[in-house]
Parts: C-alpha cells; structure tokens; sequence
C-alpha cells in the first residue's frame, strides 16, 4: 500500500518530543490565543523568532511537512488577495493616514498603510502554523487522548478525537482500494470528464466507503464496551507519561509569553501598533 | 456438582427489528473449566448465544427475551455489559476492527484504564498477560503490524487482564491462513490450561476447531440446539450433514470407502482414529478402485502470461518478483500463499492498478502494459473480497448494469445483456430489488454480476468465500463452478485450503514476494516442505492415507477430490 501520509506524527527524539501532550496542548492553545489577540508588529515579531527557534530545536525538517506548509502557503495568499479585492483602504482606515506607493486602477492604490496591515495578518499565521504542525508531528498520538483529557475534556471526547485520527490512513487505504475497483468499472476519476460527472462518480466510492465506515465503528464501539469503555467517570492512561521540570518551565515561558503579549497589546487601548502616527 | 457458570433456561430472543425470534427453547449449561464449541450455519443464531452471553443483547442490541439466562450466579438481564465483562472474556470475529489501542501495550492495557487502575500496576499487569501468551516482545508496535496470529494473541490478552471465568471466541479462525488458525487453536488450549477458565468457542470451521480436544459440541439450527453431546458422538452420527456443517475430511473419506463411523473408531482426531485391519484393507481398496480413474484435464490456449514480473511499492523492498506463470482458456487456478505473501499485489499488477518495475504481462499473447485500467477490465474481471466495498448502487439492476452506462452503450443493448447475465448468476428474480434486502452471499453474486456483465474473458475473485459458512461457501463456489463450465476463466485468491482442493486443480503457491510452485492443487498439500513455506496446512487426508499405508498420499487426496465430483455433487 501507497503511503500517502499528509500529516502524522513523527518519531524522533528531541526536547520538544520529550514534553507531556499535556503541555505541547497548553503551548498550542495559548500560543493561538496569543498571536490571535495581537496585531502589535513587534509582539508578532519576537514570537515569529521563538515560533522558529523551537521548530529548531524539534528536529521535525521542512520536507517532512512540506505539503501542509504548501497548502498553507496557498490559504494564506488566497487570503490576503481577497482581503486586498474587498477592502483595498483597509490599512488607510485603520492607521488613519494615507502613503500611496502606487495607482493601479479605479480604487485600487497600494499604500503603504495596506502592506503594514496585510504583514502584521500574514506573521499572525506565520506565527500559529510552526506550533500547530510541531503538536501534532511531535505528539505520539498514544498520547494525544490523554493530553485532551488531562486539561478537562471529558475522556469520551478525548477518545473519539484520537480514534478519529487514527483511521485516517485506515480510511485513506479504503479509499484507495474502492476506487480502483471502480475505476475497473469503467468509473474516470482522473479529471477528463466534465465536473458533474466526475461528482457523481465520487458518489459511487463515497456511498460503500461510508458503508464500510459505520460497519467498522459498530466492530470498534462494542468491542470498547465489552471492555469497560464508560463505565467509571474517570479513567487512567497506560501512555500518560508524569509532568517533568521542563514541562513546568514550557507552561510557565508560555503564559509568560500570553501576558506580555496582552499588556503590551492593550497598554495603550489599541490592538494595533501604528508606526504611522 | 458445581453450579454452571453459565445457564441458560428455557431462553428465547427476538431483535427488536425482527418479525421472528432468533432463538428459540434454549436449555444449555456451561460449567466452570469446560471447553464447549457451538456449531451451525450463518443464520443459526450461534452468534446471537454468544451476544447474550457478554451482554451486547440486550445492552447493545435491544430486543425481547423469554426465560432465563444467569451468568455466574447473576441474571445477566439485570446485570450491565461492564459487569458482565467481569466475567466474560470477548474475542471478537474481526480481528482488526476490535484493536482499540495504538500499540500492542495499549490495547492490552484498555480494560484495565478502564476500571482507573494505576499506571505502575497496569504495566506489571501488562507484562504478565502478555509473557503468558508470548507477544511481550511486540509492546511497542502498532496492533496492525502484526501477523493475523500474533493479532489474535493481542486480543486474547486484552481479556484477559481481567480474571475471567468464560473465555468467548466469536468465529475465531475466520481470515486467518490455515497455519495461523492451527496456532490458535494451541494458543486457546494453552490458555486454558493455564488460567483454567471456561472457554466457548463459536465458529463453523469445525475440523481447524477439533485440531485440540474440545468438550462438547452444541449444534445449532434455525435457532434451535438440535445436538448438546460429546464431540465423537455427534462425529459418528450424521447431524453435521444434515445441518449443513462440513464434517472432518478424513471422516467423509473413510465414509466413501464404506466404513461406518462410531465412537469406537475415536473419530475426533485424525491421531486419534483407531482403525482396524479391515478398515484399512477398505480404504485401500477404495484407492486402489479410484486410482484408476484419474485423468487430467485438457485445456485451451493460453489466455494470461506473466512474464519475470517485479514490483515493490518502495523502490528498496520488493513485495513480487520472479513471478512466471501462464494460464489457458477454461482454466480454473488457485492462487495461495499466507496473508501479506504478494497475492493481492499480483491482482492488481494484472488489473493495472499498480504498475510493474520490470517484467511483462501477455493476454493472448499481446503485451498490456500501455492498456488503461479501464481497457484491461474489458477483458480482466476483479471481485474484491469484501462486496461492500463494491457495491455503489442501491438497486440491484442499475449496480450491475453500471459498467455498461459508463462505456456509453445503447439502452436496448443494455437492458439485454444485464438481463442475461442475472439470469446466469440466479438474480433475475431480484432484478428490481434494493441491494439491502439481500444476503451476504446473494451481494457477492451481485458483484460478480456487475463484473460478469462487461463479458471479461478472465475473471479474478480474491478471497470468494471468505467468512462464509459451509452452505453458502457451497452455494457460492457451485455457482462459480457453473460460470467455468461455460467457458469463463478463473483465478481464485484464496487461503482456504478445502477450496483449492475441491474447486481448482491447479495451483500457484506464494510466499513472501515469490513464487514458490505452480503445481497440481493435491500436490500443495501433500509436500511438507511447500506446506510450510507458504504457512499452509496439510490436510488431514494426508495423515489419514499414511496411517492406512498409502505411499502416495498425494494421490489419495486426488482420488478423494475426484469422487467427491463424480458420485457426490
């Protein structure tokens, strides 16, 4: 079988494999939460350094994850274009004052106050996506259920989250499978036919993928149960592993991070840094 | 006396979707330590006792019940599946769809998480179960890894964690190569030794079942027990047949040569089988008379030519190579090997799913390597194992006539070929049905109608008959059978060794990328050192014919293979 791994986790050994789940999911949650609040070019800019530092230092490489950073690469062009298309004076509004650089057409003008903004949006992603690709290249996804569950998500949910990504490739190989079977019937899936047909054609493997789908969580939910799975309201994890001294010390340089991030934002009762004025 | 562990009383039960009732005045008892197989066809409710017993009926699977069933002094009714799993130890069919864990460690460890026991037990614990069932060397790898015998000592280990007094097993040796199903039928009967607990065994494959001594035999049908006796008793009278369970091989042989079967011969174990002086002469004779009869086929020209074939799905390991075989018109041909030995692999370098590194593919003679897949169908057929995986139509005429949609054909011309050939594989009556409302066994014809329909000169069926039981396995294979005598060509994947003797006369043996023989099927099974490279398993023809002082035991197995055809079907 074909591996067509997008995204998984990534064996290595390295600081940043050696935290608990636990606290790689606090650094995540509150590093988003960080960078989301501030639109302050020079907090975004310290945390772009630290947000490649610890890509450093995880020994996770660029070709590993190459097709999500793509894919990445292209949401967030997309994103700035259309951004540009619907509100070319954003920036001119925000940092009330106006540097055109350049006349393109009607009211299409590039200022220099729309290219601030457009970089303060683009090192708010580029600041969130090394953290959220090292959590789950780094976390073995054994882990992962009992990370969830160890900062208050009910165990259930916790659970369903880490099976769920784990018959991804299962499904993935169905998917696979399916469609070379149907592609024997006469089925084109490799784009030479009209979108609607191709559409309807993707019915043909989706209709026993689902099928096999629900057949597998009906095998995979009675066998947790004849086990015990939802008896007690709380459970303990084989994998869990204990919180060291590092893992302390993450937390606390990550909420350290949250609260510099949040004064220095709203010292001054403006999310924005403005160089302008 | 002990009390039973498990009792059931005058127990009936209906699904709650269902008009009839699946079981019917059940009166059984299982006692502390015994080992009890339950036989029967799909549809016998030997699977619904056992649903019962661990509680997923009622607590998963809701419906009525009449009578009573205690599980270890508890009516399981008012207990709850958690407490019931105290008890009771579940192995489920489906190996693969029940790991729960993502290693080996994990999975064993589930229950345990469960019931909130410390981490540092929890790893003794682990340790323990999994040294005495020998997979402590694999803790660490994900359950998929593993051999389908090593995923059974997984599972195994899983229940038993807790101190379980009745280990279940829910078709155990289903999808297993033979060799696997031997290792864990000795694997149960270690356990059970050892921890002395009560084991059930429910599965239809009675003959891979009896390879260790079990207790007593209950047989099922419609929902009935029609035998609760001890194994050679039921093995010398003839409610095996009549219920439709394939009996012991070299029971039915030694039937062929007019001996009758008692409990005085020891039936249970083809070790164990006492013969007399003049029941040896008998089957000697019976040789001797059938031995002359034996011809070999005559075939067409050459259809398929696989040429030096190689193909790896990583440049640095090949999963096929050396591969050389050719087969003829009218040809039916098994390909056998253990799971993961290249079989599948074959089928789609042939269908062109995947493409070879080197080596060449011929049909009648012209290399296929620039066909699409859409052009080989035309002429090459695949049926997948599973027809779930198949089936994207919700009614049976439009899933059949799909292919033919698809390559643009007229309507009229349409409508006559589907027609034709649901009249060939026995779904005309069907035509205008959901595929929903049909059997397991009724789908596989649809999709080998839906594959049959394009007029494929060649057809490939991985696993047909897998998970099947004796009737429908029968009713399946008699029908392709059918297809061959009208001319169609056959490849069959397969790890089921009765149906390569009794189906195909000649086979194709793989073993880890490479093929080891391309042989007559009787010779498979009667080479030592072929059977064990490909895990295979002999048949106990083999040992019947060396106990009777055949020294041909491969030609006994041919003869045996060639009356069943003549006198018998």
């Amino acid at each position: 079988m074909a591996r067509i791994a997008i995204l998984s986790y990534i064996k290595r050994s390295s600081p940043v494999h050696e935290l608990t789940g636990t606290t790689k999911l606090i650094f995540f949650i509150a590093w988003s939460v960080a960078s989301m609040v501030t639109y302050d070019t020079r907090v975004l800019f310290c945390m772009l350094l630290i947000s490649v530092a610890v890509f450093k230092v995880s020994k996770i490489k660029i070709r590993d994850i190459s097709i999500v950073l793509g894919l990445a690469a292209i949401f967030l062009l997309m994103n700035n274009l259309f951004v540009y298309l619907f509100s070319p004076e954003y920036g001119v509004g925000l940092y009330e004052s106006r540097t055109v650089l350049l006349t393109i057409a009607g009211p299409y003008t590039i200022t220099l106050q729309q290219l601030f903004y457009h970089l303060n949006m683009t090192m708010k992603v580029i600041c969130v996506v090394p953290v959220a690709l090292l959590f789950i290249a780094c976390t073995d996804p054994s882990e992962f259920a009992a990370s969830l569950a160890s900062i208050g998500v009910s165990y259930r949910i916790a659970y369903s989250v880490s099976l769920a990504l784990r018959y991804i490739p299962d499904v993935q190989r169905e998917y696979h499978n399916i469609s070379q079977a149907q592609q024997a019937r006469g089925i084109d899936l490799s784009g030479k036919d009209k979108l609607l047909t191709r559409m309807k054609n993707s019915v043909s493997i989706l209709l026993p993928l689902i099928l096999s789908s629900l057949n597998r969580i009906e095998t995979v939910s009675n066998a947790m149960e004849l086990r015990g799975f939802g008896k007690k309201k709380k459970r303990t994890w084989y994998m869990k592993r204990p919180m060291k001294r590092n893992d302390w010390l993450t937390i606390g340089f990550v909420l350290m991070i949250l609260i510099v991030d949040l004064v220095v934002t709203f010292w001054d009762g403006s999310r924005y840094y403005n160089p302008f004025l | 006396m002990t009390s039973p562990v498990i009792s059931f009383k005058d127990y009936g039960f209906q699904y709650m979707a269902q008009a009839e009732p699946t079981l019917k005045n059940i009166n059984l008892d299982i006692y502390p330590g015994e080992k009890v197989l339950i036989a029967g066809t799909s549809g016998s409710g030997k699977s619904t006792i056992g649903n019962c017993i661990n509680g997923l009926i009622p607590f998963a699977y809701p419906g009525k019940s009449t009578g009573t069933l205690t599980v270890d002094g508890v009516e399981a009714e008012k207990s709850s599946i958690f407490e019931l799993s105290h008890t009771v130890g579940t192995v489920l069919q489906d190996t693969d769809g029940q790991f729960i864990g993502l290693t080996v460690g994990e999975d064993i460890a589930f229950a345990q998480e469960n019931e909130c026991v410390l981490q540092d037990e929890m790893k003794q614990m682990v340790k323990r179960v999994s040294e005495l069932v020998d997979i402590d060397h694999h803790l660490e790898y994900s359950p998929q890894e593993l051999s389908g015998g090593q995923k059974q000592r997984v599972s195994l280990a899983g229940v038993m964690v807790e101190a379980v007094k009745v280990l279940l097993f829910d078709e155990p040796l289903a999808n297993l190569d033979p060799a696997a199903g031997r290792s864990t039928i000795e694997l149960i009967d270690m356990v059970h030794e050892r921890t002395g607990a009560a084991v059930v065994i429910i599965e239809h494959r009675l003959e891979d079942v009896l390879w260790r001594s079990m207790d007593r035999i209950i047989l099922m049908n419609e929902g009935e027990i029609v035998a609760d006796m001890p194994v050679a008793k039921l093995l010398a009278g003839n409610l095996l047949l009549q219920h439709g369970i394939r009996e012991p091989l070299y029971l039915t042989a030694l039937r062929y040569a007019g001996i009758e079967i008692s409990e005085a011969l020891h039936p249970e174990h083809v070790d164990s089988l006492v013969l007399g002086a003049e029941d040896k002469e008998k089957v000697l004779n019976w040789y001797q008379e059938q031995k002359a009869g034996i011809r070999t086929g005559q075939y067409g020209q050459e259809l398929l030519r696989v040429e030096n074939l190689k193909f790896g799905y990583t440049p640095d390991k090949y999963n096929l190579q050396d591969v050389n075989f050719t087969i003829h018109k009218g040809e039916m041909v098994s390909i056998v090997g253990r799971n993961g030995a290249g079989k599948s692999t074959l089928a789609k370098l042939i269908c062109g799913f995947e493409k070879p590194v080197s080596g060449a593919i011929y049909m009648e003679g012209r290399d296929i390597e620039k066909d699409t897949i859409k052009e080989r169908a035309e002429r090459i057929g695949y049926v997948m194992q599973n027809p779930n995986q198949m089936i994207s139509k919700p009614m049976i005429w439009d899933e059949v006539e799909m292919a033919l949609v698809q390559s643009g054909m007229p309507k009229e011309e349409r409508t006559k070929r589907v027609e034709e050939t649901l009249k060939v594989c026995g779904l005309y009556s069907f035509r205008n049905w959901p595929v929903s409302a049909l059997s397991f066994g009724q789908k596989k014809r649809v999709t080998i109608a839906s594959i049959l329909v394009q007029r494929p000169q060649i057809i490939i069926l991985d696993e047909p008959t897998a998970g099947q039981d004796y009737h429908h396995y029968t009713e399946i294979m008699d029908f392709l059978k059918k297809l061959n005598e009208k001319g169609y060509t056959i490849l069959m994947i397969t790890h089921d060794m009765h149906l390569m003797l009794e189906y195909t006369e000649r086979a194709i043996v793989f073993s880890e990328g490479r093929m080891l023989a391309d042989t007559t099927a009787a010779h498979v099974l009667n080479d030592p050192k072929l059977v064990q490279a490909a895990n295979l398993k002999e048949t106990s023809l083999y040992t019947l014919s060396l106990a009777c002082g055949i020294k041909e035991p491969q030609t006994f197995t041919e003869c045996f293979i060639g009356y069943e055809k003549k006198e018998v079907r």
